[in-house]
């Protein structure tokens, strides 16, 4: 919802150190997610995480989140997609060059990312999209990410 | 195919760049193309031929620039993000260069509710920052954005569009610094109609070495009329008018020479601005007077550009501004 998003990238500072703590726990948890199995995890928790994230930031569950480098504005809500800035296209007022009853995101994304401890991953160059990834869960990606980074290990991760 | 094209060069050189838009004709005819490119001759340095600008659909980019390089224009190929995905952009990108086209400009294109096919679906698969990553990857890597190898890799200099006359302000020189991070080596920008805001940017630009990284061409261009001015700033996306400017338009008593003059007094004033490249000038409908303001500026310090009568002895369109 726009007026439950807009919230969430004022408190972009908030998000970020719950997402930090979530995600080490989910870390820490490795070897019973693996025990479950993440390929058998993957429906329901894509389903709550959709749930939580379309609630608080409007997610499209692109697979590949980006939030913690965009300020809690997600960029999949611009409707040209750009994840990494906004275009030349952004009203006097801040708002929209498609939809002009909207606040662009990215005017968003960066008073959210001034909000947050490491709001200076905006600057970073995201690279495109993989569409193969729509509509997975990105918390599961990257706690395997994280773990495999951990644990030095090489290889490829089903 | 030399190794450096006449654009880098020329920009290398540190000497003021002059570019044109040609809005690229609603026809089959190679005839409008050329017509259309001989009102710059001698004046400007490249031209670059618009992508389905304003998402309104005309001849491609690509075939303007491969029927202009023919006769030895330089061209910069404009690359919208609106229209294709990353299959038909790198395609497109090696046929380019095979076919002489040695600059290439990364937008993500005005939304298709803006042009003439609102129910087009919007393609956006890249964002202008991956797809000059990506046009970089095939350059300097030899390789595919899937990672296969090219075995001869496009030979270009990769641009990009700057806006710093919308907001986030305070935000457009971290996105150029970006731009140049993932591998912009020029950029060219919305028009300019406040010398004032320019400054600002142009000094936060100095002050982060920027300018030595990557040549700023600014974007300039005649309004018609103070209608005009307003339909433009009103309709076209990212036009920033201030209001004295309408209202000197206004007081004219011939509006349509005052906006050349105020065209060319802005060129005057860009060239003083320290780390400008360049100005790109955009002048839809009016190409016709982009020689006459260009002449009458003063920019090209007697200079002139190649054009295909290759001759000083061209006639020239002489200012009467």
């Amino acid at each position: 919802m726009y007026r439950v998003r807009r919230w969430s990238v004022r408190h972009a500072r908030f998000f970020e150190r719950m997402y930090e703590v979530f995600e080490d726990t989910l870390v820490h948890l490795d070897p019973l997610l693996s025990t479950l199995g993440y390929g058998r995890l993957e429906r329901p928790v894509a389903a709550v995480e959709s749930a939580v994230k379309g609630f608080l930031f409007d997610c499209k569950m692109c697979g590949q989140c980006v939030l913690s480098s965009t300020g809690m504005s997600c960029p999949m809500n611009c409707p040209k997609a750009l994840r990494n800035g906004p275009c030349g296209g952004v009203r006097s007022n801040g708002n929209c060059e498609v939809l002009p009853e909207m606040r662009c995101v990215w005017v968003d994304a960066i008073d959210g990312s001034r909000r947050m401890r490491g709001g200076d991953a905006i600057q970073s160059v995201q690279v495109c999209i993989d569409n193969q990834f729509q509509g997975r869960s990105s918390w599961l990606h990257e706690v395997r990410e994280k773990v495999r980074q951990r644990s030095g290990v090489q290889g490829v991760i089903t | 195919m030399s190794d450096i094209g006449a654009f880098e060069k020329l920009l290398a050189s540190g000497q003021f760049a002059v570019t044109a838009e040609l809005s690229p004709p609603d026809s089959a005819d190679p005839e409008e193309v050329y017509s259309r490119a001989r009102v710059f001759d001698g004046y400007v340095d490249a031209i670059n031929a618009t992508d389905g600008s304003g998402a309104n659909c005309h001849m491609s980019s690509i075939a303007v620039c491969s029927l202009l390089e023919r006769r030895g224009y330089t061209t910069v190929m404009q690359i919208s993000c609106r229209d294709r995905n990353r299959l038909a952009i790198q395609g497109d990108v090696l046929g380019a260069s095979a076919l002489g086209i040695s600059n290439v400009l990364c937008l993500s294109g005005d939304g298709v509710q803006a042009g003439d096919h609102p129910g087009a679906k919007p393609v956006f698969d890249l964002d202008c920052m991956s797809l000059i990553a990506t046009l970089r990857g095939m350059r300097d890597e030899s390789q595919f954005l899937s990672g296969r190898a090219i075995s001869t890799p496009p030979r270009i200099l990769i641009g990009a569009a700057a806006n710093p006359f919308v907001p986030p302000f305070e935000y457009r020189v971290e996105r150029l610094a970006k731009k140049i991070s993932a591998g912009a080596s020029f950029v060219q920008t919305q028009y300019c109609f406040d010398i004032v805001r320019l400054k600002e940017y142009m000094g936060r630009v100095r002050d982060r070495g920027l300018h030595e990284k990557c040549a700023i061409l600014i974007g300039v261009g005649p309004l018609n009329s103070p209608r005009a001015a307003r339909w433009m700033r009103d309709n076209v996306p990212g036009v920033h008018v201030p209001d004295h400017v309408i209202k000197r338009l206004e007081g004219a008593e011939r509006p349509r020479l005052e906006g050349r003059r105020l065209c060319m007094e802005m060129i005057q004033q860009i060239r003083e601005i320290e780390g400008v490249a360049g100005v790109h000038v955009m002048a839809y409908r009016q190409e016709e007077a982009i020689a006459e303001i260009i002449d009458a500026s003063g920019v090209l310090d007697g200079r002139m550009p190649w054009n295909p009568a290759g001759q000083p002895d061209l006639p020239l369109q002489r200012a009467i501004l």
